[in-house]
């Protein structure tokens, strides 16, 4: 450890170095934190699209506002070794002391690793619990809206090797290739699979759910106003993997209104060949693959 | 003397097995360089559409097994071909002019399957809004006689082909099919985009003998895969 670890020229300068090393982390911290929490954190992914998109944003922002000290402690830490305790007589190669360890600094390193951690699993636990960030709950979900929220857009999401489309209960089950959202509405996406195991990634909706065949996956998300999103597999699905993708839009409610009236009506022979609507539909047919 | 007569054998002996190991480790290079400039160099075969007076014509057929020669002889699979079902070539990658009109006509030598996924049932891209079967015009098709699709999702195009009836008379095999054999004859025609690389591929679970269908020739570019290179 650093009081231990004297160069052959530190002399008597060793036991100061952890003050040193401690003043020049602090005032680093004090000029990173601050530049992280107001400066870097608005940029943050995903974007204040949704509300659950701005919450992530926020625990990004304190993720990242932690992890600056901890980060600048190793970074202060190697500078100063390797400044303080460089070699000054290049000519005369002279190998330190044996370096020793220090049970005060394992001690506190431990303590303070451990505070960290735990905190941070706490902190995500409550974030997740409160409105479930856009997560993939899985067909009984713990975070609900409450009631006062109002009733959901339901969009059922269902992927297949290698597309995504959508199909609307509450418009007389509808499917559609393509995604409209009404702005200032709870969503609720309920995501599954027609094959392999895919994951429903609306990056600037800040919601993720994986799509498991026979399994009806619940997320929810409230927009707020107008948004172009990208929806993208992120989980590896077979050889079109990089390609399943599209985009999809939060518009005024009265164009989301008139989007889906158009798409029941073009889609309306097809709308009468679908399975009932159902949470899942996994494995019809079959009559091809093993 | 003894002495330094063995210490020049062991140089000797170290030199050798020196030589040796370079060799043997120059050659593990060569040949993994040889490996992946072949493994590179290769790329699945295509096939360029023929200019017609309204567009360019592009010929396609599917059938339920590939040639006996083929690397994968069980496995179903598109091929290229002419208006007079001649010139099979074992392509599924097709060069297009851009912003064209290109009328497809696909020879479906291969029986019903079904749709995983009805919504697929409807045509979508198509110039007219529907597409031809046997000559008859269909905007929707039976999802439970879907054989293929040919789709593009990256234009918004898909084309459900029906396939020939289990109890059909005269079945082929094996590519290539001749048009004696049952078929049905399915045509459409589309509006290529700008300049680019899309990829195309069929979305019925046909990959038979794998697990839901959607392996083997499912996954592989040059069966049930394919591109669009418009130039």
């Amino acid at each position: 450890m650093l009081s231990d670890a004297r160069g052959p020229r530190s002399g008597d300068n060793g036991p100061r170095h952890w003050r040193n090393v401690v003043v020049l982390w602090t005032i680093a911290s004090l000029i990173m934190v601050p530049i992280v929490v107001w400066v870097i954190g608005p940029g943050l992914p995903p974007g204040n699209g949704t509300v659950e998109a701005s919450g992530q944003v926020t625990d990004n922002t304190v993720l990242l506002a932690i992890a600056t000290p901890v980060a600048l402690a190793v970074l202060v830490y190697l500078a100063y070794a390797v400044w303080a305790f460089r070699e000054r007589t290049p000519e005369v190669f002279v190998d330190g002391p044996a370096i020793q360890g220090n049970s005060s600094v394992q001690f506190w390193w431990l303590v303070a690793t451990t505070v960290i951690v735990l905190f941070l699993a706490g902190y995500g636990s409550v974030r997740m619990l409160a409105d479930g960030a856009g997560g993939g709950q899985g067909p009984s979900p713990i975070a609900t809206p409450a009631a006062s929220e109002g009733k959901p857009v339901i969009v059922q999401v269902i992927a297949q090797q290698w597309q995504f489309t959508y199909r609307w209960p509450q418009y007389g089950g509808v499917e559609t290739s393509a995604i409209d959202l009404p702005t200032n509405s709870l969503v609720k996406f309920e995501v599954t699979s027609l094959d392999v195991i895919h994951s429903f990634w609306a990056y600037e909706l800040g919601v993720k759910a994986d799509a498991n065949p026979g399994i009806d996956n619940i997320a929810y998300v409230t927009t707020k106003g107008p948004l172009a999103f990208h929806v993208r597999c992120a989980e590896l699905c077979g050889v079109w993997h990089g390609y399943m993708f599209n985009q999809g839009r939060v518009v005024p409610k009265a164009q989301f209104t008139s989007w889906i009236t158009s798409q029941r009506q073009a889609d309306a022979a097809t709308t009468k060949v679908l399975d009932p609507f159902s949470k899942t539909y996994y494995p019809q047919p079959l009559r091809r693959g093993g | 003397m003894l002495n330094q007569l063995s210490e020049k054998g062991r140089m000797k002996g170290s030199a050798k097995r020196g030589v040796i190991t370079a060799t043997a480790v120059l050659a593990a290079i060569a040949a993994i360089a040889v490996y992946i400039g072949v493994y590179l160099v290769q790329a699945p075969a295509s096939a360029v559409a023929t200019q017609g007076p309204s567009g360019v014509q592009l010929h396609l057929a599917t059938v339920a097994a590939a040639e006996t020669t083929d690397p994968h002889p069980t496995w179903v699979s598109y091929y290229s071909t002419d208006a007079n079902d001649q010139n099979w070539r074992h392509a599924t990658t097709y060069v297009l002019p851009a912003h064209t009109l290109v009328h497809v006509t696909v020879y479906e030598f291969d029986s019903q399957t079904g749709l995983r996924n009805p919504f697929l049932s409807q045509p979508q891209g198509a110039t007219s809004g529907s597409y031809q079967v046997d000559g008859k015009s269909l905007t929707s098709t039976d999802p439970s006689v879907a054989s293929h699709i040919f789709a593009v999702p990256q234009i918004g195009l898909s084309i459900p082909l029906p396939g020939i009836s289990s109890s059909a008379k005269n079945p082929c095999s094996n590519a290539p099919c001749p048009l004696s054999t049952a078929h049905v004859t399915i045509t459409f025609t589309f509006r290529t985009p700008g300049k680019g690389l899309y990829r195309w591929q069929c979305f019925v679970p046909c990959g038979a003998g794998f697990i839901d269908g959607n392996g083997g020739p499912m996954q592989t570019v040059g069966y049930m895969d394919g591109f669009l290179h418009v130039v």
